[in-house]
């Protein structure tokens, strides 16, 4: 099974002051393949950093990262990667950017094709394939990414901040299509998000990150994503559980917050 | 609409319903119509004064000519030509030096300006070259190309191609410059690899820029070609001004002055066309 294991991964770098930033420290954690996990954090605490590493865009101080047991160096087509906004190729309609992964690999044509359809229709866009991507809303937007991340079938999908551009209904309804893609697929998923509500409702397990240094501060596993998937997320987003722990999380990290202000206001931060 | 109303949005006064309720107009700029009636007046007004001003014998003909003198030229020039070429070859001279020497500057400044923009050893090497040259007027080679090739075609193509060189580079640079790194990093967690990624993702993606630093170098050679063919040519529409101005008929002068007009214009109508053709999501994104 294709399990991501990341092992003892710290990332140190200095600043053009010289001064010496723990962007992460000692991070160690595993997901089976097809397990969501979510992570929240307050600024700086390193979240965005975790992510390049996995995806292979940072390398870090020390520590490893593989799937399936291979230790991986760099970025691959077996982790794909859906970003806020801005990262869809405007030159290509709908169709050409959800081919764009197996184009490169010299996929057979009618295999795109075939691809592609599933998936507009997977994601609710049949009718737009030949559109031009700046004439979807954002939502669209965030629909045909997902789609172009599929079409290259990977085995993790790591999402930062997907849905942090949209508008509440919007982002309430890509939620249950992450739900039900993530179902569909089986596939590994790492989201990270600034919504408390998102990271509780989407994530079968959830890490708390910590700034200075950057670490997972509490774990959680949580319930309300295999509901999710049959009953209605706005009766689960209200029941006494998903509040409870909601505040709960919500307290930590405004502690956070209130600690790193007060450390920068007393001027012995950084 | 009323009849009345649709004739002005035609005309380009146009205000849409919700302009005309607005209360502050001045500063919003997407409240300024075209005004398309306004440029056909303009043009109107100027053509009336000039046919006016020569025929009341308000302005010496040697100074500036009656129309009527201009319209007889061109009649005239078209069917007999001018200076051993006809009105159409020396229209053509001019034209195709550009189009050799644009074409040259792109074929060399895009590839330039994309190593520029992803090397550093490239843009360190090149960035001193490219700085000093860039302000220099091309004109100011004039003297140095006609010691090396004379004043041939190649010394007027060699200008035109030292005048788009510098701008397709930093054109081309800043295209570079403008790929969003998340578009980098999706393309390569896809799969894509490098070449892929310089051909897919980064040379479409400046395309903007580039057809921006065109438009921009082709007014430039357009300018520079006229200029370039006072100093020394045999053919062209800047040797036409230049020949004729020797005898003082400022007619044949004022008539490649309009086709200098009327051809620059013409050159940036169907650039932007072509703009809005091949990069339809600029300004979109």
């Amino acid at each position: 099974m294709s399990d991501l294991v990341v092992n003892d991964v710290s990332m140190v770098f200095e600043t053009p002051t010289g001064e010496q930033v723990h962007a992460l420290h000692d991070v160690s954690f595993s997901l089976k393949q097809g397990e969501l996990l979510s992570i929240l954090g307050p600024s700086g605490c390193g979240k965005s950093t975790l992510l390049n590493i996995i995806a292979g865009f940072l390398a870090p101080t020390k520590g490893t990262v593989s799937l399936a047991s291979t230790e991986l160096h760099g970025p691959g087509s077996d982790r794909g990667m859906v970003f806020q906004q801005g990262a869809l190729f405007e030159w290509m309609t709908v169709a050409e950017n959800i081919a764009f992964g197996p184009q490169m690999k010299g996929t057979p044509k009618a295999e795109i094709d075939a691809t592609v359809n599933h998936l507009l229709e997977t994601v609710g866009l049949q009718d737009f394939g030949d559109k031009p991507i700046y004439e979807l809303s954002g939502g669209m937007q965030q629909r045909v990414a997902l789609a172009r991340c599929l079409a290259n079938d990977p085995d993790v999908i790591l999402m930062d901040e997907p849905l942090g551009a949209l508008d509440a209904l919007t982002r309430e309804k890509m939620q249950s299509l992450v739900l039900k893609l993530w179902k569909e697929t089986g596939k590994t998923i790492i989201l990270i998000t600034h919504s408390v509500e998102e990271a509780l409702f989407l994530g079968e397990k959830l890490f708390v990150m910590a700034p200075r240094p950057g670490r997972i501060k509490k774990q959680y596993s949580l319930p309300f994503a295999d509901a999710g998937l049959t009953q209605n997320p706005r009766e689960i987003k209200a029941s006494p559980d998903f509040i409870k722990t909601r505040e709960e999380i919500l307290s930590m990290i405004w502690e956070m917050e209130e600690e790193i202000m007060g450390l920068a206001a007393t001027g012995t931060g950084g | 609409m009323t009849f009345l109303q649709t004739l002005k949005m035609k005309a380009g006064f146009g205000t849409d319903g919700l302009t005309k309720r607005k209360t502050v107009t001045f500063g919003d700029t997407s409240a300024v119509a075209d005004g398309r009636m306004w440029s056909i007046l303009s043009v109107f007004v100027l053509s009336v004064a000039w046919y006016m001003g020569s025929a009341l014998e308000l302005v010496n003909p040697i100074f500036w000519p009656a129309p009527s003198a201009v319209w007889e030229q061109f009649t005239y020039i078209s069917q007999e030509g001018y200076r051993n070429f006809s009105l159409w070859e020396h229209i053509w001279a001019s034209l195709y030096r550009i189009l050799v020497g644009f074409a040259l500057g792109c074929l060399i400044g895009i590839p330039l300006g994309f190593a520029m923009g992803l090397s550093q050893l490239m843009r360190g090497w090149f960035d001193p070259i490219v700085e000093f040259f860039r302000p220099i007027p091309p004109l100011a080679f004039i003297p140095l190309v006609i010691i090396w090739s004379g004043i041939g075609e190649r010394s007027k193509i060699l200008l035109l191609f030292f005048a788009a060189l510098w701008i397709m580079v930093i054109a081309a640079r800043a295209g570079v410059g403008s790929v969003k790194l998340s578009k980098i990093h999706a393309a390569y967690s896809l799969g894509a690899t490098r070449k892929q990624i310089l051909y897919y993702v980064i040379l479409p993606n400046s395309l903007p820029e580039i057809f921006t630093g065109m438009r921009v170098a082709m007014g430039i050679c357009w300018g520079t070609v006229v200029a370039a063919e006072l100093v020394a040519a045999e053919s062209g529409v800047g040797f036409m001004i230049m020949a004729a101005s020797k005898f003082l008929a400022t007619d044949i002068v004022v008539l490649g002055v309009i086709i200098v007009g009327l051809i620059g214009y013409a050159i940036d109508i169907l650039m932007r066309k072509l703009e809005a053709k091949l990069i339809p999501w600029k300004g979109k994104a």
